[in-house]
């Protein structure tokens, strides 16, 4: 769709305005409607987008796919990381208080480093669901054979 | 005492954190490596919690500091630690087993299969020391829709659709599940277990609470995998990679069973669950048909493993029979039998998985003279079996005598003679596959097999000789069970 040129403009103008909303979402979740999964399923919409119109290839280049697998992982393990450090610091895990010394700024750094965990993790998550129905279609193309058919195709293979 | 209470939430987050650590992890080594330590030490934190609440203690854990019922509250008494142990003791023993299985039957990408082998139990341990009723749910959810994947990762393809079959109905029953704790919810205002306890004498007039108890009890009939909710099981089980098939076989349907003790006894309470609902009659009448349904079909397979899984359904009838009898003896009997049943069961399915590995395939056909070529791992397999007949001295023996005494003691005389019917139903689908491995010959021109490492054996014999010993020395399980019946149900029962 690269070619199409109403859709590369407004694409260009869109992607960039939905990850600037998904990083707003994500950084007033502590004290307005928001937080970690909707700005992750905002910030992976606008990826969506662009592999819509500039293609999987182009868009991997930007993300590689292993790095997506990976940041699946480590925005769990910065949740993980924050509740852990609450017991270190001798609270209980998810654990606040400890981290500063301000109770008020204490609760809000917990709470956008653990939402900001989150939203990797669901933006991470989202674009892999996207991208593996993509690739399966894409090989599908790729060995001559109708995608839309592909199931009943690849379950006479076996 | 207090440091115990610090340490029990790790039993859950161990997993919970090591998962996501295993699937950033290469190759095949160091994942399984990550998943064994993470539950060994689960299991090391789980006894210990065992040993502080053994005599009546209760720890609580209150998350993020949020005193409950505001926050997330983790509760554990004789009755969850009892059962967190029998979780993490299990997959301690068979994660070490199942390595050259899952290597040979999942080759590509392990981390995120132990990932996923973590998340599960995580979320298996979680239900049961959580004391919110929504963190049951969630981390119900957590463990089936991990458990879906790792059944889906069996070689033959028909596991797709086992998984598949497995994620409508397990989501029907967690959909129930969600019904019910909503009802709870909008009568109570809270989400609390002790809480919730505490407010509902208010609203017990309330047909509402009536239909909540209902939703709850059938959906947790389906993850218990109870007559005649249990299609989803054989399938399961059977098409399941053989580590997973032990797994689950011997922790999801118990965690599902304990949570409905805890929510008929904890949350409405035995005397409102039992008034408002015949559950007595029906989950006995439930029970009897788990018992002979399961044992019946069980006997009619030609599939090793498939067998072992209808015989799972039969046993979970005793143990719901146990529950139906409104006895403190029976409800003892009940966790007794659900202990001893995941150490006969993982011994059992440990040793199908090490025939599997040699041999190839798990029919009848496959398993003929197989014994003479792999003597020691079918002598589990039948001492594990003895186990789950029920004779003495192994821990099977035990839970049927107090399960028998219990009946008894109620005057329900004629429930003897269905448990000893459906033993000998037991007796009769074990000594087939002994039969079949030992007495009949190898089949013309079948390849020889040879016996399993010694390394693989292991395990399989110290889940047989826990077997024994529990059979033998009943201190941990019966004491065990005892406590947690009385933990649940003190004071409302005789």
């Amino acid at each position: 769709m690269r070619d199409n040129a109403i859709l590369v403009v407004v694409a260009r103008f869109l992607i960039p305005l939905v990850m600037l909303f998904g990083l707003y979402v994500q950084f007033h979740g502590e004290y307005s409607p928001g937080g970690g999964f909707q700005a992750g399923v905002l910030f992976a919409s606008a990826w969506i987008l662009f592999v819509f119109i500039y293609g999987l290839e182009t868009a991997l280049r930007v993300i590689p796919q292993r790095l997506i697998y990976a940041l699946a992982s480590l925005g769990v393990l910065l949740y993980a990381l924050i509740g852990v450090l609450g017991v270190v610091l001798g609270g209980h895990f998810l654990d606040f208080y400890p981290l500063l010394d301000a109770p008020k700024a204490a609760q809000q750094t917990g709470i956008i480093l653990v939402e900001f965990g989150v939203g990797v993790t669901v933006a991470a998550v989202v674009m892999l669901i996207f991208l593996l129905f993509a690739r399966r279609r894409a090989d599908t193309v790729a060995a001559g054979l109708d995608p839309d058919a592909a199931d009943d195709v690849r379950v006479d293979a076996e | 005492m207090s440091s115990i209470t610090e340490l029990m939430p790790f039993v859950v987050l161990i997993p919970l954190i090591a998962g996501p650590v295993c699937a950033l992890l290469p190759g095949r080594g160091l994942p399984w490596l990550l998943a064994t330590l993470a539950m060994t030490t689960a299991f090391i934190l789980s006894a210990m919690v065992l040993a502080a609440v053994f005599d009546g203690a209760t720890l609580s854990y209150a998350f993020g500091n949020w005193a409950p019922p505001v926050g997330i509250e983790y509760r554990v008494d004789a009755a969850n630690a009892f059962v967190a142990l029998l979780i993490t003791g299990v997959s301690a023993i068979l994660l070490p087993w199942g390595k050259p299985l899952v290597d040979d039957e999942v080759p590509e990408r392990q981390g995120s299969f132990y990932a996923l082998v973590l998340i599960a139990l995580a979320g298996l341990l979680g239900i049961t020391l959580t004391g919110d009723v929504f963190n049951v749910f969630v981390f119900l959810e957590i463990s089936s829709l991990a458990t879906y994947g790792l059944i889906a990762h069996g070689r033959d393809r028909r596991a797709l659709i086992a998984a598949f079959r497995y994620l409508i109905m397990g989501t029907v029953g967690a959909t129930f599940l969600l019904i019910g704790i909503a009802v709870l919810y909008i009568l109570t205002g809270s989400l609390n277990m002790v809480d919730i306890a505490e407010r509902l004498p208010t609203a017990e007039g309330a047909r509402a609470l009536q239909v909540g108890l209902g939703f709850i009890v059938v959906g947790l009939a389906i993850k218990l995998a109870l007559f005649p909710l249990h299609h989803w099981l054989p399938n399961a089980y059977t098409y399941a990679p053989s580590l997973i098939s032990a797994l689950i076989a011997a922790t999801a349907t118990k965690v599902a069973l304990y949570v409905m003790l805890r929510f008929i006894f904890d949350v409405f309470g035995a005397a409102y669950s039992f008034a408002a609902l015949p559950l007595a009659a029906a989950l006995m009448a439930l029970a009897i048909g788990s018992m002979f349904a399961g044992s019946w079909l069980a006997i009619m397979q030609s599939n090793l493993k498939r067998m072992l899984a209808y015989s799972s359904v039969a046993q979970v009838g005793y143990m719901v029979l146990g529950v139906s009898l409104t006895t403190l003896a029976g409800l003892s009997a009940a966790f007794l039998h659900l202990f001893n049943h995941g150490l006969m069961k993982a011994a059992l399915f440990a040793s199908a998985g090490l025939v599997a590995y040699r041999c190839g395939g798990l029919g009848m056909n496959d398993l003929r003279g197989i014994g003479r070529q792999m003597p020691w791992t079918l002598t589990a397999f039948a001492l594990a079996g003895v186990s789950l007949v029920g004779l003495p001295p192994t821990a099977g023996f035990i839970s049927k005598w107090y399960l028998l005494s219990a009946a008894v003691a109620a005057d329900q005389l004629w429930l003897v003679g269905l448990i000893l019917i459906t033993s000998l139903m037991a007796l009769i689908y074990i000594a087939r596959v002994v039969e079949i491995a030992w007495m009949q010959p190898r089949p013309e021109g079948a390849p020889a097999v040879q016996e399993a490492h010694w390394t693989l054996l292991a395990p399989v014999w110290v889940l047989v000789a826990a077997n024994f010993w529990f059979g033998i020395d009943t201190r941990l399980t019966v004491g065990g069970a005892t406590r947690a019946a009385q933990a649940l149900a003190g004071g409302v029962w005789p």
